[in-house]
């Protein structure tokens, strides 16, 4: 049990730094960021207390905006998917989920990436949208949205297969 | 009564998740107009002093480029003191702390962004600096933007790469003046309105501050223009303005104080 704490303590300082300071520097074609930072509500326990998972995932999101001067939009969007979650992991997981017996490290390919992706394209979506907060822009959120949900899912996938530890 | 607690305990995750996601949107709303966004800003001890630590290393990878840039500063003022026409030695001044106008305080880039569509930049220059809201933040090349918060050690400058940002600019030749705005497109560009229909201006013509506010002293350098169109209706040029600053690389920057913004405030005041 303190060792998931733990876990989840670093998880959510480290990933914090590395996306205000690493990530949010890269501009790929001007535009294009990954928002990494979603991990932390992407493989929070799957047993847990959901009202102390949506505030931590508040807390996650105004930290990142306190680095960002982008007011509450992370907040507002990881808020929502962490409220959101366990509707999407039993669309993506099915029975397993059910069973509570979801494990990341052996889950599928094909549903991890399904769970990854429709995550992230809502957290995108609603971060792009309140941050432009402009309806006439609607493509170019679109685009902003579908770019980094893929760039970032790729980062997402990536970082989870690095640091996942086996037990044998 | 009991049911309604009982409504409570059943929806309290949705209510939890209504509550904080009605609390950021109030954030959100906050940041989209000037001035308003008191709680989240970059200016303050915990991110303030993560990205100092993080500039303190990062400065060295970018020495080479910041030398040329000083260089190139100093060979561009030195190409001006050299070619004054009135060749007037400089009056020796008797208190030369009442006689500036101008005040300026050098500062150094923290954190920067322009890939969103309100963008700001973080100073380390505070209050204790002397640094207070509504100063002009230029660099050698041009304009920067305007401070819009500060914290003892930290400020936050409202960059001109943002949907709130406006800047009072005008014609280097023939003094017609405008608004320069930026509409969340090209970090490389800005937009120049309200520039009157009368005014004679060509591809290439440089843009620079007005003295018309009291933020930036006159003559500021800010772009050239590149493509530019009259709307017939109002009698208006709407101008794309390419900026000679690179909003996406900066080093060093500079605050500038008018001592007599208070007096010229108080006078606009009056007239109200």
């Amino acid at each position: 049990m303190n060792n998931i704490v733990t876990i989840n303590i670093l998880r959510f300082t480290i990933l914090i730094l590395v996306q205000v300071l690493i990530l949010n520097n890269i501009n790929f074609l001007g535009y294009i960021n990954p928002y990494v930072y979603v991990l932390f509500i992407l493989l929070y326990p799957i047993k847990n207390n959901r009202l102390v998972f949506i505030f931590l995932s508040f807390l996650l999101g105004l930290f990142v905006d306190f680095f960002l001067d982008s007011g509450g939009v992370n907040a507002a969007a990881c808020v929502t998917v962490a409220y959101m979650r366990p509707l999407i992991l039993k669309f993506s997981f099915g029975m397993t989920y059910e069973h509570q017996t979801v494990k990341f490290n052996n889950a599928e390919f094909v549903q991890r990436l399904t769970y990854f992706t429709i995550l992230i394209f809502i957290h995108h979506a609603i971060l792009f949208s309140l941050e432009i907060f402009n309806i006439s822009y609607f493509l170019l959120i679109l685009k902003k949205s579908i770019f980094s949900t893929v760039f970032t899912a790729i980062l997402c996938l990536l970082m989870t297969v690095i640091f996942s530890h086996k037990r044998t | 009564m009991q049911q309604i607690v009982n409504f409570l305990i059943r929806n309290k995750n949705f209510l939890l998740f209504l509550t904080l996601f009605c609390l950021s949107l109030f954030f959100t709303i906050q940041s989209h107009s000037y001035h308003k966004s008191k709680f989240i800003n970059s200016a303050n001890v915990i991110s303030g002093g993560t990205y100092n630590v993080m500039n303190n290393i990062n400065q060295y990878f970018n020495l080479k480029d910041e030398n040329r840039i000083l260089l190139n500063e100093n060979n561009r003022l030195k190409s001006l003191l050299f070619n004054q026409q009135t060749q007037t030695t400089i009056p020796v001044e008797i208190d030369s702390l009442l006689e500036k106008r101008y005040v300026v305080t050098a500062a150094k880039v923290l954190k920067n962004s322009y890939s969103f569509t309100n963008n700001y930049i973080t100073i380390n220059k505070g209050e204790r600096d002397g640094i207070i809201e509504d100063l002009g933040v230029v660099s050698s090349l041009g304009v920067i933007g305007i401070i819009d918060k500060t914290s003892t050690k930290y400020s936050r400058v409202l960059s001109i790469l943002n949907s709130n940002s406006r800047v009072n600019a005008q014609l280097k030749n023939t003094n017609h003046f405008g608004t320069l705005k930026w509409n969340g497109q090209s970090p490389k560009n800005a937009q120049l309105t309200d520039i009157q229909g009368l005014a004679n201006i060509s591809i290439g013509d440089t843009i620079v501050t007005s003295g018309n506010s009291i933020i930036f002293p006159k003559g500021i350098l800010i772009g050239a223009i590149t493509s530019f169109k009259l709307i017939e209706t109002e009698d208006v040029y709407n101008i794309n303005v390419e900026l000679f600053n690179d909003m996406t690389n900066m080093g060093h920057v500079h605050v500038i104080n008018n001592k007599d913004s208070n007096e010229i405030l108080s006078l606009n005041e009056l007239n109200e």
